[in-house]
Formats: structure tokens, sequence, C-alpha cells
């Protein structure tokens, strides 16, 4: 009897994170077709997992989930790239500190305040994965630090590094598509 | 602090992510330095920029994805039960019935006087088993006792302690109305592994005592297969009801019976 409601407890606890789970995955795998195969895997390891879920916060759980199923997606289909294509050092506009905080301009002056979110997206696109995990998982979840490390596994330290360095990356992205949108 | 240390704690201050102590700290040091308190500002926009355009990257999953996760998840299900379980959804009334009258004959004595402490755990059994089988566990999901609690409001006249405990394995899921011995009752229903536990509570009346339980001693029975714990606790009466082995269950009539919280 108590395993069928091991399904009931399960869509009560677990399903109303269908769309962060589709979320985290759609931005680490680009959109790529196999995005949603990829979010019904997680979730099918989810209920074979539930049984040692203890916490009382079911979305952390499952997003951690969903995070190892899609790094395991990326390291497969060699789409995973630790090393960053972006090279900080050679911009001359603004340079990036031992910290990774780079000291661009103000986004009001840039008049960036009104970058459609058609730009902020491809900007986002941009970032290697292990800084654009991150930031979105801060900026479109609002999750802390301390949420970010056990879903990503990673320290609260790097956490916040790699937070920096997305953030500082996204803004030189920006900055650039606005120069050019300036000139040409 | 030294604008150095600044420079390291930026994106956690604009986070909120720094202690108080930490944050008044860098407060001060923004109220002196002119250079710190425009970098503080410079990233604090960029991440308003972001957060203002939040809702338009956030990317919600398309409508058949649920569909197809659901189906999935219930034939894994399937595929996962064992072959002896019963389908308490085909025949589930006729099973009912049945196994109420198992329950209710087995408690009371043989001589068909039953007390009301038999009559109380009968029908505590019986909402149990009820809730179970008719899919009706709880109205309001949820493992925080922050929603549970309020969410009895207005629903019951007086507010049942809900607490969660899954840092000692019994994870809170969910709460529900019930009715026992003739009046509205809370159930919060716990999950320890795959065993559900009910925990009904309503306020002991002296006025009417064939409501109120044993007294603050905890009197134990089991019945079919379930083990029951009831007693009286700073004017509440309390049964909790599940197939969890006595022993466990036991030890969480305990963390319900500390007083500090």
């Amino acid at each position: 009897m108590a395993d069928k409601f091991k399904l009931k407890v399960f869509e009560n606890i677990v399903m109303p994170h269908l769309d962060a789970a589709y979320n985290l995955a759609r931005w680490l795998l680009h959109h790529h077709p196999d995005t949603e195969d990829v979010v019904q895997e997680s979730f099918l390891r989810a209920f074979k997992f539930f049984d040692g879920f203890r916490g009382n916060d079911a979305r952390v759980w499952l997003l951690a989930i969903v995070r190892n199923t899609c790094w395991t997606w990326l390291q497969k289909n060699g789409a995973l790239q630790l090393t960053t294509p972006f090279d900080e050092t050679t911009h001359s506009l603004e340079y990036t500190d031992e910290n990774g905080n780079s000291w661009t301009s103000n986004p009001e002056t840039l008049a960036l305040q009104s970058a459609s979110d058609k730009t902020l997206r491809a900007a986002l696109e941009q970032l290697p994965v292990e800084f654009r995990e991150v930031v979105i998982l801060r900026e479109l979840e609002g999750l802390s630090y301390k949420e970010i490390a056990k879903i990503t596994g990673t320290p609260p330290g790097t956490v916040m590094s790699r937070l920096a360095r997305g953030r500082g990356q996204l803004q030189h992205i920006l900055v650039d598509a606005n120069q050019r949108d300036e000139i040409g | 602090m030294n604008c150095t240390d600044i420079k390291r704690l930026i994106h956690a201050y604009i986070d909120a992510e720094l202690d108080i102590d930490t944050s008044v700290e860098i407060e001060r040091h923004l109220r002196q330095c002119t250079a710190c308190a425009q970098l503080i500002e410079q990233q604090n926009q960029w991440r308003l920029l972001i957060e203002s355009n939040a809702v338009d990257l956030y990317q919600k999953a398309p409508a058949k994805l649920s569909k197809n996760v659901r189906s999935a998840l219930r034939e894994a299900d399937r595929a996962g039960a064992k072959p002896f379980a019963i389908s308490w959804r085909t025949g589930g009334v006729g099973i009912a019935l049945v196994l109420s009258a198992i329950v209710i004959g087995n408690v009371a004595p043989l001589f068909g006087i039953v007390s009301n402490q038999d009559r109380l755990g009968n029908e505590v059994i019986s909402s149990h088993v009820r809730s179970l089988m008719a899919d009706h566990v709880f109205d309001v999901a949820s493992s925080d006792e922050h929603t549970v609690k309020p969410w009895f409001n207005g629903k019951l006249d007086f507010s049942p302690p809900v607490h969660d405990f899954s840092a000692q394995g019994f994870t809170l899921v969910g709460g529900r109305l019930d009715y026992v011995s003739n009046r509205s009752v809370a159930a919060m229903v716990y999950r320890h592994e795959q065993h559900f536990i009910n925990l009904f509570a309503w306020p002991a009346s002296p006025a009417n005592p064939a409501n109120d339980t044993a007294g603050s001693n905890i009197e134990n029975r089991s019945s079919q297969g379930y083990s029951v714990f009831n007693w009286t606790q700073a004017g509440m009466n309390y049964w909790v009801v599940s197939d969890l082995n006595r022993d466990k269950l036991q030890e969480f009539v305990r963390l319900l019976k500390t007083p500090a919280r």
C-alpha cells in the first residue's frame, strides 16, 4: 500500500518544480532538442531516489539531480568546455582584477536599461557553462549561495567566485554588443 | 575593513549573503569611500538589469512535458510495484468496507461493550485507513510548518501544533481536515521512508470527557498491523496512527512530546 502513495507524494512535492527543472536544463543545454528528454530522465531518477529524500527543500534536491543529469549529457555529447573561450585579459575597455571583478561603466550610462531580453539571452548563452549555471540559479531562481553550492556540488566560495566572473563576462559581452550597435 | 576586502565581498554584499556585522562594517566603509560606493552601485545596477528581465528570461516547461513526465512516472511506478499489491482503485470501496469492519470488530471487546478509548481508537484507525484508500491523504501538501499551520486557520476553532521533524527522519508532508468523535480535528500527515503517519489533534474539553483521551500517560495499542499512540498534553488530545513498527512510531511520539521548541 505504501508504494502506491510514493507517486502521490512525489507528485505533490516534486512536480511543482517542473518549470525550475526545465529552465535549468534549457540554459545548460542551449535548448538542444534533447532538453525535454533530459528533464524527463531527471524526474525518473528523482523518483527512483525519492525514498532517500529527507530534507525540506524539494526544489534544491531536484535541481541537483537535474544539474547532474545535464552535465552527464554534456560530457557524453562532447559539449562540455570547461575552459573559457572568452579572453578577459585582452579587453581594452575595462580590466578584470584578481577577484574577477570588472570595472565597466554603469549600465545606465551605457543606455543598457532598455537592453532587450533577446540581447541578454544571447549574452547568457555565451557564458561558459560553469558560470552560466551559477548566474541562472542566482538571478532567475533566486537561490542562495548555499543552495547553489548544494545543487552544483561545489563549495560556496567557488559559487561566489564563479558568479563574480560570470557577471563580469556578461557585462563585457553586453558592453561590446552595445558598442557595436552604436557604431554599426 | 579596507578597499581590498570590499572588492572581495562585492557580490556577497549585493546578494545579501553576508551576516549583519559584516554588512554594517561594509556600509561604514562605503560612507567614507566614494570609489567603493561607486563600485558597489555599478555592480548592483548590473544585477538589477538581469533581475528586471528575469521573467522574460525564465523558460517555463512546455505543456506536453508535464503530461509526458507524469505518464513516465506512472509507468515507472507500475513497473516498480510489488506483485502482491492490491489495487485500491478498482473495488476500493468494497475493500474499504470490509477492512473497516475487521478493524472495528477486532478492537471492540467480545461482549460488545466499547469503552470510549476503544471507540476513539477505532475511529482514528478508520480515519487513517480511509484517508489512504480514498487517495485523500492531505488537503494541503507542504513540508513547511509555516504553510501547513496557517492553512488550518478559519477551518478549525483551534490552532493545532504543527512541526516538521525531517532532521529526525519524519517529514511533514501535509495536513487535512478530518472528523473524529463528532468534531472537526486537524490531521497532520508525516512520512517516514515509505510509511505514512497520521497525527490527529483536537482540544481536550473537560466539559465533554467522552471526547478526551486517557490523560497525559501515553497509551498504545495495535490493531490489524496499525500502531496507535494517544495522550493528552497542554489541553490537546493527540492520536498517532501508522503501519510503521511500534518502536519507530514511539520515537516519533517522543519528538512530539518534547516541550521545548
